[in-house]
């Protein structure tokens, strides 16, 4: 650790309102990462660990070490598939899916320029989707995906695939409670007061 | 007119800061009955104490307060004071102008005036002290010892040792405890049984320790130098008198399949039984749950079953028909070491917060096993001679995952305390298992090595660079079996890296737990225990082996978990207090106990409802003539801890606490 990274630096782990990256975190998901006593057992269970420059075990202690740069800059937070197994198995409670889901928020609020594009415009799709038809349609979500990342022959030999096994409907499945969808859309994302 | 003195100590600068100690002094010593008021930097010095002394002396004293600190701190210290001046100690009392007043306030004249309050009312009291003698109780110089374990045995023989005679309780057949189970010790690889056994040997043959195998405690009353225990001694079937250990019933029993206790499951022994071959005493003992004869009765069936090893015995000694019987000894205290179990991560758990580890697969995968069945496979007289051996197949394993932590240090599914000795003996196991199986290899998966202790991290140390353990730091996740191996799914924290181990067995550090029915026990001699069960020391510090109940002590791992060395040093701890403690034929308590007036009291005994510590006895009240005019509740003396709570209770005033009476309460009262 170079002494321009250092744990107190204000410029690496405050954010405008000078509040430490773990104080957020713990305020935002209601998870205090001072928990952690660094087992790995996350890790060790972590199916996309193998994946990740850093692991969830060292997103933590990043974030107890408040490096909120290195942790913006890294992209494994985005390699989580929010499984849960880290969260189910941590001896203390401290729910890691939890805490890196709130790691990809302060992302996508503080920093989307750091945010990968594709990510960025996969995730944009997927919430679009859900406020649009009340749950996943997934041929709008594939054209939505493709117009945004510009990644438009990804993964088409296994359309055909997906279509003969009723996997890629041509039409978005009903919600009936759609009025219901949009308020929790409203409530969560503008913020809005619902009773 | 009283004559009173009153010394204001400015315990250097922690009261002098604060409170002018010279005023308070001053405006003391204008009150009425003040014959003598000074103040000094440090009372309690040898100067300070001098010119209590003196004044005691000098001004013909009848009643001192020290304003000072805590009378926790140095009441016992003044009261050696003035009683060496001549006057009885119960006439000098403490205003603690220190923690209640100087190191709380900021204010200097508001502490000044509190100050002066505060040893005011300490002066109203002193007014109504009046002199009380210690009390004495006759001592019974036998000591009881609870569990015969390492920690029991040690402190059975040093207070046998030492010239008292000790009754040794112990609930399993044999004596020995764990300590008999484990194949070599850390850090020394010295072989458990051979230092062990010649200590079991020794306490079955010392003239002043009787034991009770196979026996628990099932009552105790009294108090310090006078308890009254009653113990259970368990049927084992078989005459102890006639049983000369040939073992000829056990070679005849059909029953030959019961998974041995003393094996943890990896080896198998007869319905009638001795634990181990060194066991002490060798008598054995049936297991009533899996005889064929106790089967055969609980069926109702009219013929008896079986009966082989009756035949079998050359001194009929075998008898069916034995039953729990009772016996009572009387002693002067008790010293409590049962010691601990580990956590059977398998079994469904008895308490909520204990879930288990399902992901480990304990008790569904055979070669998943814990700490004490490693020793009992790597132990000369384990069931596979000492072998390493995995229990599937019987194969030697060539790469074993050892996993530290299982239950300790995880708030979620176990215990938040560290079990202590994993570090070592996983060390230790890792060793074993290089010096047996020398193209083994051994990964330990660790989260901190605590290796504090003489030799100890040299020891740890020595299992990674000269038996090349590899040391991984982080915990396993999940394991299962896959053909022929079990998959570990670890990390290395240290590199960032996630870890798969394709191990032949695993082995599982478990965590330390008090043994089941400790409290119980704990209840029976009115000490306190922790949220896990460990018996609670009367202070962390300065009395490690004394418990809150005085004349009961504690050793060993039933306090918290601790390894061989800190068990016995504990031990021989208990034992010098117990050896202490009997070195007077009486004990001399301070008199400040309740006192009940058998003519105010109405015998309602809400203060026997009250009582904490069993105080209140009842006490028959008769005429001349034998007549029974009434029962009144009595204090015994012995028993009662002075906490007052029974005063507060008593509705006809008749009950008074020494020290505290109403009298001097209310003049400290209305001083105010």
């Amino acid at each position: 650790m170079t002494s321009s990274q250092s744990v107190s630096s204000p410029e690496n782990g405050r954010n405008s309102s000078g509040d430490s990256l773990a104080h957020e975190i713990h305020n935002l998901t209601g998870v205090d990462p001072a928990r952690c006593y660094q087992c790995g057992k996350c890790t060790a269970g972590c199916p996309m660990a193998n994946e990740m420059a850093v692991g969830p075990h060292a997103m933590i202690r990043l974030i107890q070490l408040d490096r909120r740069d290195r942790l913006m800059r890294d992209e494994s937070k985005w390699l989580c598939l929010t499984c849960e197994t880290c969260t189910s198995r941590c001896p203390n409670e401290i729910d890691p899916a939890r805490l890196i889901d709130g790691l990809r928020e302060i992302a996508f609020r503080d920093h989307r320029e750091k945010t990968p594009a594709r990510i960025r415009a996969f995730h944009e799709s997927f919430l679009n989707q859900i406020r649009m038809f009340g749950r996943m349609y997934e041929l709008g979500l594939v054209i939505w995906y493709k117009t945004k990342s510009g990644a438009l022959f990804d993964d088409v030999a296994t359309a055909p695939g997906l279509i003969t096994r009723g996997k890629l409907n041509f039409l978005p499945h009903g919600n009936q409670d759609i009025a219901s969808i949009r308020r929790i859309f409203e409530a969560c994302v503008e913020g809005k007061d619902h009773k | 007119m009283a004559r009173i003195g009153v010394f204001v100590c400015h315990c250097g600068e922690n009261i002098g800061r604060t409170v002018d100690c010279a005023r308070v002094a001053q405006a003391l010593g204008e009150l009425p009955g003040v014959a003598h008021a000074a103040d000094y930097k440090y009372m309690c010095s040898d100067p300070g104490q001098a010119l209590v002394k003196q004044a005691i002396v000098e001004k013909k004293l009848d009643g001192v307060v020290v304003a000072a600190c805590s009378p926790h701190m140095h009441e016992k210290t003044f009261r050696r004071t003035v009683s060496s001046a001549g006057l009885n100690p119960f006439l000098c009392e403490m205003a603690n102008i220190r923690e209640h007043c100087s190191w709380i306030h900021e204010d200097c004249e508001a502490a000044t005036v509190k100050a002066t309050d505060l040893a005011r009312f300490m002066i109203e009291k002193v007014k109504h002290n009046v002199p009380l003698q210690p009390i004495r109780i006759p001592i019974t110089r036998r000591a009881l010892v609870i569990g015969a374990g390492i920690s029991g045995i040690q402190a059975a023989l040093d207070i046998a040792d030492g010239g008292r005679d000790v009754v040794l309780v112990e609930k399993e057949p044999s004596i020995g405890g764990h300590m008999s189970q484990l194949s070599e010790t850390f850090p020394t690889l010295d072989c458990s049984q051979c230092i062990l056994t010649p200590r079991m040997v020794e306490v079955y043959q010392h003239p002043r320790i009787k034991l009770y195998s196979y026996s628990e405690v099932d009552a105790v009353e009294g108090y310090i130098g006078s308890f009254t225990v009653r113990i259970r001694r368990k049927a084992r079937s078989v005459d102890e008198s006639k049983c000369n250990g040939c073992g000829e019933c056990q070679k005849v029993c059909p029953n030959r399949k019961i998974p041995s206790e003393f094996d943890v499951g990896l080896g198998k022994r007869s319905a009638i039984y001795v634990p181990f071959p060194q066991a002490v005493p060798n008598i054995p003992v049936i297991d009533r749950e899996n005889c064929a004869l106790y089967k055969g009765r609980a069926r109702g069936a009219k013929k008896q079953a079986c009966g082989r090893c009756a035949e079998a015995c050359g001194r009929q000694a075998i008898d069916y028909d034995q039953q729990d019987s009772f016996v009572t000894e009387k002693v002067g205290a008790i010293i409590v070491a049962t010691g601990y179990q580990l956590y059977s991560i398998g079994k469904q758990q008895e308490a909520e917060n204990l879930k288990g580890y399902g992901e480990y697969g304990y008790g569904r995968i055979p070669d998943v096993i814990d700490g004490l069945q490693f020793e009992r496979l790597a132990s000369a007289s384990g069931p596979t001679s000492g072998k390493i051996l995995r229990p599937s197949d019987g194969k030697e394993p060539k790469t074993i995952a050892f996993l530290q932590c299982i239950g300790s240090r995880d708030p979620a599914k176990g215990m938040e305390y560290c079990s202590k000795i994993c570090c070592m003996y996983v060390a230790k196991h890792t060793m074993l298992y290089h010096h047996k199986v020398h193209d083994g290899k051994a990964v330990v998966f660790y989260m901190d090595i605590r290796a504090a202790g003489k030799g100890y991290d040299e020891f740890a140390r020595r299992a990674i660079e000269e038996s090349h353990a590899l040391y991984l730091r982080g915990r396993v996740s999940k394991m299962y079996r896959e053909g022929d191996v079990i998959k570990v799914f670890g990390v290395d924290t240290l590199s960032g890296e996630p870890v798969v181990i394709d191990a032949d067995m695993v082995v599982l550090a478990t965590a330390m737990r008090p043994q089941p029915g400790i409290e119980a026990l704990a209840q029976k001699l009115s000490i306190s225990y922790d949220g896990h069960g460990f018996i609670n020391e009367a202070h962390p510090k300065l009395r490690p082996v004394e418990t809150n109940t005085a004349g009961v002590f504690v050793a060993g791992a039933c306090q918290s978990p601790r390894d061989i060395p800190d068990s016995v040093a504990m031990a021989s701890a208990t034992a010098s207090k117990v050896l202490g403690l009997f070195s007077a034929e009486e004990l001399e308590r301070e008199p400040l106990v309740a006192h009940i007036d058998p003519a105010l009291c109405v015998g309602c005994f809400h203060c026997e409802r009250v009582c904490a510590y069993g105080a209140i006895e009842h006490k028959e009240i008769r005429d001349k003539n034998d007549n029974l005019i009434k029962i009144v509740a009595e204090v015994n003396s012995g028993v009662c801890q002075g906490c007052g709570t029974c005063q507060a209770t008593c509705p006809s005033k008749a009950d008074e606490l020494e020290g505290f009476t109403d009298q001097q309460i209310y003049a400290e009262i209305n001083a105010f």
